[in-house]
């Protein structure tokens, strides 16, 4: 909570001096160093690295989406995926464990790099990289038919888990890591579905640890949250890094700079710019980016 | 710009007036049609309400003129084609309504939903004739399997539309929460979206029961009549609905009323099975179901 708090404090006075300043370095010359910058160095910097993506384009029917995306994810932490509406962040993320290429008319060509294995390689099995990486989604959508502990229990027992100690263990540990086992621990049978808001997606987030994925995707969990129940996603998601590696994709740009160690901006389907969450709010290198965290856009 | 008007907020008489006409007619048109329900229903009440006592159900008919005697055959036949044809048509239905629902990207998929909506509209006499032909004729006799046969046509394209549309309103995102934990395709269809979608798949498959039990046309043609009970599915075999149909146009009072028997019976039945199977398949979690 107190790290949350100088964070934001941080970043509201470098808003104020940002403002101020005059920018001068040209957006074209300035694009063009950070993708090449980011493709060289792929290869030195795989290491420590959880999700690597190159050159990944995505498409629906005629329409691109993703211009070839290069970034690289670091493992436990929490790297946030920002820009305005239409940019392709959750198009991005829904590629990181081929969930994008469900829908209908959809494509991508590029690579995912996940613990040094491209999960596009037709040698692999979508289904096995969707239980190494988790998702969130933006609202939240608990199995309205099942109970709170049969939707955190879900990941396993249709995956053909039977064991009652085992389930139980994974529903109790799932349920405290999302911050939830205090609320829910004397209605587990009750539906998922009566709950509320800032619980349901806490209890999605529960059903996504219980099949212990290795990375967590989360695109606008909080969106549809008030700030209560959004603070305590918050502290999970801080919690949650010290194992999990942590994509979030947010257009609250508060929230970035509150949880997130790494931040990535988005564009029309382009990486603009990348870096420490620090450096991208205190001293964006890209014109872009300085105009879109300082407001003038987006 | 916001361009205000100086209208007064109160309403000219006329369209008081209309909007009073309005909601009559439709006040007068839903209780046109309930009163049809009614009726119908009163008066199958009170025509068969005199005859129905436990041997009615139990005995097979006897001749014009003794008394006593009852409708078992036919609604042995009634239940044992229904049920036969339920077996054959939930499955293919239920399986085809779960294709065209889940993977309409297949081109398969939009050509056998058309020929279902097709089948769906055939007359049930032309179903009858052709299972006549395929089955009747090859065999040399009317069957109560025959009969099974033409009823699960009749069923199939009831259950398979039914079951789409009951998936298709499950909503995408639980399609994809399922999927992102890593459950593959085929089991997030079976345990997630059709558990999710299950009261109108039970549904549909009530109705394509309803459908079938009442049928006539089709029964004529292929299960023939029989006035005594059923020896074996390649016999002929009595049905309620052909019971109805055969002594309604007889000239016998006695039998006209064994006819309304039947009639309440087949209601009744009906009526039996919808509540029951809405009463096991009863969701535990009804109260919250509204939300989804």
């Amino acid at each position: 909570m107190r790290r949350r708090k100088k964070k934001d404090g941080l970043v509201m006075g470098e808003l104020a001096i940002q403002e101020q300043s005059d920018i001068d370095i040209s957006l074209a010359s300035q694009q063009g160093e950070v993708l090449s910058d980011s493709s060289a160095s792929v290869s030195q910097r795989r290491r420590g690295h959880k999700i690597v993506t190159i050159d990944l384009k995505a498409q629906f029917g005629r329409v691109q989406v993703l211009r070839g995306i290069n970034l690289e994810i670091k493992e436990r932490s929490i790297t946030a995926i920002m820009g305005p509406s239409g940019c392709g962040k959750t198009t991005f993320i829904r590629c990181l464990n081929r969930l994008h290429e469900l829908t209908p008319g959809a494509s991508v060509t590029g690579r995912v790099i996940l613990d040094g294995e491209d999960i596009y390689s037709p040698k692999v099995n979508p289904v096995l990289v969707r239980r190494k990486i988790g998702m969130v989604f933006q609202k939240p959508n608990p199995f309205p038919t099942m109970s709170v502990y049969d939707n955190v229990a879900a990941g396993l027992k249709l995956n053909g888990v039977r064991d009652k100690a085992k389930l139980d263990e994974a529903v109790e540990r799932s349920l405290k890591l999302a911050f939830l086992w205090d609320e829910v621990k004397d209605d587990l049978k009750k539906s998922g579905a009566a709950l509320s808001g800032g619980q349901q997606q806490r209890l999605c987030i529960a059903r996504a640890l219980a099949v212990e994925p290795e990375v967590i995707l989360m695109d606008e969990p909080c969106s549809a949250l008030d700030p209560t129940a959004t603070a305590k996603i918050e502290e999970a998601i801080f919690e949650l890094k010290k194992d999990y590696t942590i994509v979030i994709v947010t257009h609250n740009m508060q929230q970035a700079a509150r949880v997130a160690d790494y931040t990535a901006f988005f564009y029309l389907g382009e990486l603009i710019e990348y870096g420490n969450t620090e450096q991208i709010f205190e001293n964006p290198k890209n014109e872009l980016t300085e105009r879109y965290i300082t407001g003038k856009f987006g | 710009m916001v361009r205000r008007t100086n209208d007064s907020i109160s309403v000219s008489t006329s369209r008081i007036l209309m909007d009073k006409l309005m909601s009559i007619l439709v006040y007068a048109a839903v209780g046109l049609a309930s009163a049809a329900l009614i009726l119908i229903l009163a008066e199958t009440l009170i025509q068969g309400l005199p005859i129905l006592k436990l041997s009615f159900l139990l005995d097979a008919p006897v001749p014009v003129g003794f008394s006593g005697g009852g409708i078992g055959p036919d609604i042995e036949g009634t239940l044992i084609m229904v049920g036969i044809a339920s077996l054959i048509s939930v499955p293919i239905g239920v399986g085809a309504g779960i294709f065209f629902s889940e993977w309409p990207e297949s081109k398969l998929s939009s050509l056998s939903s058309f020929s279902n909506d097709v089948l769906a509209e055939f007359p049930s006499m032309v179903i009858g004739i052709f299972v006549y032909t395929i089955i009747v004729l090859t065999t040399g006799r009317f069957s109560a399997f025959a009969g099974s046969v033409a009823l699960s046509i009749i069923m199939i394209p009831v259950v398979a539309r039914t079951t789409e549309e009951s998936l298709k309103i499950v909503p995408k995102t639980l399609r994809e929460a399922s999927m992102a934990l890593g459950v593959s395709r085929w089991k997030t269809v079976v345990r997630v979206v059709m558990s999710t979608g299950k009261r109108g798949l039970i549904t549909g498959i009530l109705l394509a029961l309803a459908r079938a039990a009442g049928e006539t046309a089709p029964l004529i043609l292929t299960a023939g009549y029989s006035t005594a009970f059923l020896n074996g599915l390649f016999n002929q075999t009595g049905s309620l609905p052909y019971l109805i149909y055969y002594y309604a146009i007889s000239p016998y009072s006695s039998w006209h009323a064994i006819a309304w028997g039947a009639a309440l019976i087949l209601i009744a039945i009906m009526f039996v099975m919808n509540v029951s199977v809405k009463l096991a398949f009863a969701s535990k979690f009804e109260e919250t179901r509204a939300e989804i």
